[in-house]
């Protein structure tokens, strides 16, 4: 599948457009771009392999996560479990595949959050300036200051049971955990903008829009956001990677989700203190995370290029 | 006479400078400092001075880019200064910019179609798709491109390319005044000279008047009616652009022509050659800006009392103590 996917690409350039001017739509020639871009390509191939394994893994593999047997402890890989088993005889492959649902939406989702406030008080404070932007960046800095610890701990003791109650164990511990990486995240992301806006509103092109008569949301949304967003989305795959691994120390801590619920981030961490006799139970749990993260980044790569209409490839 | 398209008078510009903690005012920069000029219907006004000395800023403030610390502004008899944000819109309608840099002037995500037609969205000047097309298609052609350019995007052009599509930008909404900020002074000799035509061109074709920045003398002789002269913030000389060539009256332009080149080295001439460097904006020199590198100032008329412009023949303005 990889391999059709590398060839395609080579294919497309031997076909040229018969010479004939045809309009391009730009949605069109960023994908034609991001084909291009083979590790890009690639990594889109190995996300969605992860997501399909995720979703659809546990209706084939049918082991339940949680069946303790002893005579099985710590067991290596093998045929009957393919990604061996942990301290209590629980198969790891069962578990991964529950768990990696958790752990993708939560950092796809936390990372949404993120980006959204990021962008949106950072778009603000560039744009406004004076006291707005002022009173925005204590707030951003503020935020950066905050011992986060402390306070995660302090949040989800208060907001915790009352979320527990109204949406369900699992649903309000999902929601508070996205809601709570992204609180923590967004900062680096709004001074990114915001230092964006700061340089792109002096632009010639903003100041020519501005002399034809365009209204400040219309500058914001057509002139200067576009520009902005390469180093955005940078920004954001970054924050997918973190916000699984927050989302590991929350529940390491008591935190997050209850320790019988197997996110990637908690296998590790249960996994930590059996390095030594059972580094299986550590592996497959880093390698999927280290593989989401990395095909993550990549697609980064391949959209900020693929976006832009000065890369010409 | 009746009243000119554009009239400016006692323009000022100073941007604070802030320090220290609080953003204290440290003091400001005087960057255009007393301006007054006229721009009649289809002439063509230049603008001339060297980097620093306000030509840009004063552009600038025309449109309300940049606004003005005091002074008047009257367009068509409208007070410029005075004008809500609905009716500056309209205002922009009237009176269109050109930039220096056609690289930074257009929006590198935006294909050439969106960047002519920006402004028939923004005032609804056209109602269908079709007409809208075919407007940009038009404009485009009016500047000597192509209607399959449209769906390019900026970085496939060259620079004389992407200033027709600024000067395309500029035609969209049909103004009256196009205020040119050094169109040409970042291109090559030979593209600068088809600018130039194309800019003539349109004048003609649309009865534009051009307010043209610049710190080329010869490009500003060549296209320009009238050609007024700035130093430090202040106009010091207007006059006709033949007779500002042939008989300057400012030291300061004196010094400006003498230093154009001639194509023939066998001319010989004398070069006068202006002392020190142009003082800082933010102190600018009492009295007159220009005593401190004046070869004839007289003190301490010069460094106590500002010249005002005196006519000293027909149209021909000046202001010097001396001459």
């Amino acid at each position: 599948m990889a391999g059709l996917t590398h060839a395609s690409p080579i294919a497309e350039i031997a076909v040229p457009l018969e010479g004939r001017p045809r309009r391009i739509s730009p949605g069109f020639e960023a994908w034609r771009k991001f084909r291009r871009h083979r590790m890009a390509v690639a990594s889109v191939v190995i996300l969605a392999l992860l997501a399909a394994a995720v979703l659809l893994g546990p209706l084939v593999w049918r082991l339940p996560i949680n069946e303790i047997d002893f005579t099985a402890r710590l067991s290596s890989p093998s045929w009957e479990h393919p990604f061996g088993t942990d301290d209590l005889g629980q198969d790891l492959l069962a578990r991964m595949l529950y768990g990696g649902r958790i752990s993708l939406a939560v950092g796809f989702a936390a990372m949404t959050v993120a980006i959204i406030a990021g962008t949106l008080i950072g778009a603000i404070s560039g744009i406004s300036r004076g006291s707005v932007d002022a009173v925005l960046m204590w707030i951003t800095d503020l935020f950066l200051a905050l011992p986060q610890l402390p306070l995660l701990l302090l949040v989800i003791y208060l907001f915790r049971d009352f979320l527990k109650a109204w949406l369900g164990p699992e649903g309000g511990v999902f929601i508070l955990v996205v809601l709570v990486i992204g609180a923590f995240r967004w900062m680096p992301v709004a001074r990114l903008v915001r230092a964006q806006f700061l340089s792109l509103r002096e632009k010639e092109f903003v100041e020519a829009a501005r002399a034809l008569g365009a209204t400040t949301p219309r500058l914001v949304l057509r002139h200067i956001l576009p520009n902005s967003l390469g180093p955005v989305i940078v920004a954001g795959t970054i924050d997918v990677a973190a916000a699984i691994i927050a989302e590991s120390t929350l529940s390491f801590l008591g935190l997050g989700f209850p320790p019988d619920i197997p996110t990637w981030g908690r296998l590790l961490f249960d996994a930590k203190d059996y390095l030594d006799i059972a580094p299986h139970w550590a592996l497959f749990a880093g390698a999927a995370i280290f593989l989401t993260v990395l095909a993550i980044n990549f697609i980064g790569d391949g959209l900020r290029d693929a976006l832009d209409p000065r890369k010409v490839m | 006479m009746s009243e000119p398209l554009l009239r400016v008078w006692n323009l000022t510009k100073q941007f604070p400078i802030k320090a220290g903690l609080f953003g204290r005012q440290a003091g400001s920069v005087h960057a255009v400092d007393g301006v007054d000029f006229n721009v009649e219907r289809r002439e063509t006004l230049g603008l001339v001075g060297e980097s620093g000395c306000g030509k840009s800023t004063t552009g600038r403030c025309v449109l309300r880019l940049i606004e003005p610390s005091s002074g008047e502004i009257h367009f068509e008899g409208k007070n410029v200064r005075r004008l809500e944000a609905s009716a500056l819109r309209a205002l922009r309608r009237d009176i269109q910019i050109i930039f220096q840099d056609p690289y930074a002037s257009l929006n590198p995500r935006m294909n050439v179609g969106a960047i002519v037609g920006e402004a028939l969205i923004i005032h609804r000047l056209t109602k269908t798709r079709r007409q809208f097309e075919e407007r940009v298609v038009n404009l485009l052609e009016t500047v000597g491109l192509r209607a399959d350019h449209m769906g390019r995007y900026p970085n496939e052009f060259s620079g004389g390319q992407r200033q027709r599509i600024g000067i395309a930008r500029a035609l969209a909404v049909e103004p009256k005044l196009i205020i040119c900020d050094e169109p040409v002074s970042a291109l090559d000799v030979s593209i600068q000279a088809q600018i130039i035509n194309l800019l003539e061109d349109l004048q003609q074709k649309f009865g534009l008047a051009y307010l043209f920045i610049a710190h080329d003398l010869s490009v500003v002789e060549h296209i320009s009616r009238r050609v007024a002269v700035m130093y430090l913030g202040r106009i010091v000389e207007t006059a006709p652009a033949r007779a500002l060539y042939t008989s300057p009256k400012h030291p300061y332009t004196e010094a400006l022509l003498s230093a154009v080149p001639i194509p023939d080295p066998k001319v010989k001439r004398q070069r006068i050659r202006l002392q020190g460097e142009v003082p800082s904006p933010i102190a600018p020199p009492t009295g007159c800006h220009f005593h401190t590198r004046c070869p004839i100032a007289q003190f301490p008329l010069c460094s106590s009392e500002t010249p005002a412009l005196k006519q000293s023949a027909d149209g021909h303005w000046v202001a010097c103590h001396l001459r």
